[in-house]
Formats: C-alpha cells, sequence, structure tokens
C-alpha cells in the first residue's frame, strides 16, 4: 500500500512537469486573446500606411494604446509558452531547455522593446 | 473518402476515460519500466486527414506568428525613433513583399484564433468525434480565408 494520494502522486507531471498548470495558462490567455487579437488587426492595420502624424494621433489614444500594450504583453507571453510545448515535443534534457531559456531572453526582450517604443508614442 | 473509412486509423479517443480513472493492471507514471507501448505511427505512413492537417496548421501559424511579432514591434519601435526612420519602415512592411508578408501574418492569425477556439471546444470535452472534427476543421480552412479577405477589404 502506498500512503500517497492519488493527487499528489499527479502533481509535477505530464509531458512539461507542471501538470495542468501550463495547459491552464494556454486556455486562459487564448480566451483573452481571442478578444485582443480582432481588435488589434484593427487599430494595427488602419494605422500602417499611414502617414507619420496620423500613427502619433491614434497611439495618443487610450484605446489603441491599451489594446496594443495587452497584445505586446500577453500575444508574446502566449507565444512564449507555446514555443515550449513545441519544444517539449522535438527535444529533450539540455537541449529543451538551452532553447526554452534562449526563447524566454527573446521574447521578454521583444516584449521589453513594444512596451517601451509604445510608451513613447502613448505618452 | 468515404468517412468510415477513416476508422481503422481512429486513435482510441473514446478511450480517455481510462486516463481519469486507471483500471487495474495499468502502470502508474514513474513505474513505467519495462511496459511495452504502443508506437504512434509515423507522419510519413500515415494518411493525411483535416484533422491531423488542421492540427499541424495550428503548430506551425502560431510558432510562425513571432515573425509577425517582431516586423510590428519594429514598426511600433520606427515609429517611436522619428519620422524618417518610420517612413523608411512604414515603406518596406506596405511595398509589394510587405503586403504579402502582412497578408500572409493575417492568414495565419486568423486560422490560428479559428484553431485556437476549437481547440477550447475540444478542451471542454467537445467535438471529438470524427464527423464533426472534419467539419470543424473545415470550418478553419474556410473560415480563416473569409476573415482574411475580409481583413484585406476592411481594413
Ligand atoms: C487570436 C487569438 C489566439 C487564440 C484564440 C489562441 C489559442 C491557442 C490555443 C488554445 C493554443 C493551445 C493549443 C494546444 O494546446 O495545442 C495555442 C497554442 C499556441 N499559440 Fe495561440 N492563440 C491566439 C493567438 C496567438 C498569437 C498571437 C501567437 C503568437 C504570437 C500564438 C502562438 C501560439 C503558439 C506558438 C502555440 C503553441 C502551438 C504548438 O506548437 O503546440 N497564439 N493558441
Amino acid at each position: 500500500m502506498r500512503y500517497i494520494t492519488d493527487r499528489k502522486r499527479a502533481v509535477g507531471k505530464g509531458a512539461a512537469g507542471s501538470g495542468t498548470g501550463h495547459h491552464w495558462y494556454m486556455q486562459v490567455s487564448a480566451a483573452g486573446l481571442a478578444f485582443i487579437v480582432p481588435t488589434f488587426i484593427y487599430i494595427f492595420g488602419k494605422a500602417l500606411g499611414s502617414d507619420y502624424a496620423t500613427v502619433l494621433e491614434t497611439f495618443s489614444h487610450p484605446i489603441p494604446a491599451i489594446v496594443t500594450g495587452l497584445m505586446i504583453i500577453f500575444g508574446l507571453h502566449h507565444f512564449n509558452r507555446g514555443f515550449e510545448t513545441l519544444m517539449q515535443d522535438y527535444a529533450r534534457g539540455h537541449t529543451l531547455k538551452i532553447s526554452i531559456i534562449l526563447m524566454t531572453v527573446f521574447t521578454y526582450g521583444l516584449m521589453a522593446t513594444g512596451l517601451f517604443s509604445l510608451a513613447k508614442l502613448a505618452l | 473518402m468515404p468517412l468510415n473509412a477513416l476508422e481503422e486509423y481512429r486513435w482510441p479517443a473514446p478511450d480517455c476515460g481510462a486516463m481519469a480513472e486507471p483500471k487495474k493492471g495499468i502502470v502508474m507514471a514513474g513505474e513505467t519500466k519495462g511496459v511495452e507501448r504502443p508506437l504512434s505511427p509515423h507522419l510519413q505512413i500515415y494518411r493525411w486527414q483535416v484533422p491531423m492537417l488542421t492540427s499541424i496548421l495550428t503548430r506551425v501559424t502560431g510558432n510562425a506568428l513571432i515573425v509577425t511579432s517582431v516586423l510590428v514591434i519594429w514598426w511600433l519601435g520606427a515609429a517611436a525613433t522619428g519620422e524618417e526612420y518610420f517612413n523608411t519602415v512604414n515603406g518596406i512592411m506596405t511595398s509589394f513583399i510587405g503586403d504579402i508578408v502582412m497578408t500572409l501574418s493575417v492568414l495565419g492569425v486568423w486560422y490560428h484564433f479559428l484553431a485556437g477556439l476549437r481547440h477550447l471546444y475540444y478542451d471542454a470535452g467537445k467535438g471529438l468525434d470524427i464527423p464533426t472534427a472534419e467539419k470543424l476543421g473545415w470550418a478553419c480552412l474556410i473560415g480563416s480565408v473569409v476573415l482574411t479577405i475580409l481583413t484585406v477589404i476592411i481594413v
């Protein structure tokens, strides 16, 4: 007989070693992105190709600036966690860990760059 | 291809219940040594079918969107830098090649959007029977093209 509950045995298992946490994050961010992405496509699509003054004007309004901020943060975070899934399917051990670390560094760098630019445009 | 022809390739999804409630004799994780497990069929011998294609495309589009993310943030950065640099980058992104890349990005993001929503529906345990899964797959493929055309027209 094992003196351990089924739940305890399951914690930290799964392909990602993180139980259901990763999957749940993907579901939650997907639900949020389902609203953010179409709005962002509209805002960005209108701004792309217009002249400099119009772009400055667009992102100085709260709604476009906030939606762009949400898109940068949640889009890239969702991407980073999704990339983990991809790597877990094709790599093991050090290759897996190093690729996740490098992509995380890249993703957060891109996120920070995007937020800095947005702040400069919006404020 | 008749739908029932797919039956023989079917992954035993209806048995998923067995995961939640392990039957006697099934070895739990951590004690897996020596268990003979079936190998999953390799892509090259597996016949192409809509649910499989659409699942793979979810992965391809989701990960490819990093290219779009870099381009969009490059453009934002250019706008934050100044008028001259903005005009350069804005020009590149609305050039002929830029238009192709951005249109493909829109197609990719709409496809991933629909497939992602389909995933949430699957995760709720719904739509997993073969006829429904086939229809949902086609809905993602056709829907993404329709949404892309609408986006190009409206935006
Ligand atoms: C439009 C709204 C979006 C929705 C509804 C959505 C939904 C989802 C869902 C449900 C998954 C999990 C699929 C699974 O568990 O196999 C997923 C995976 C993923 N998503 Fe998204 N997503 C969206 C936008 C994005 C964006 C903008 C990016 C990239 C910048 C992205 C990148 C990814 C990646 C890389 C994966 C992992 C795919 C894999 O290799 O398994 N998603 N998405």
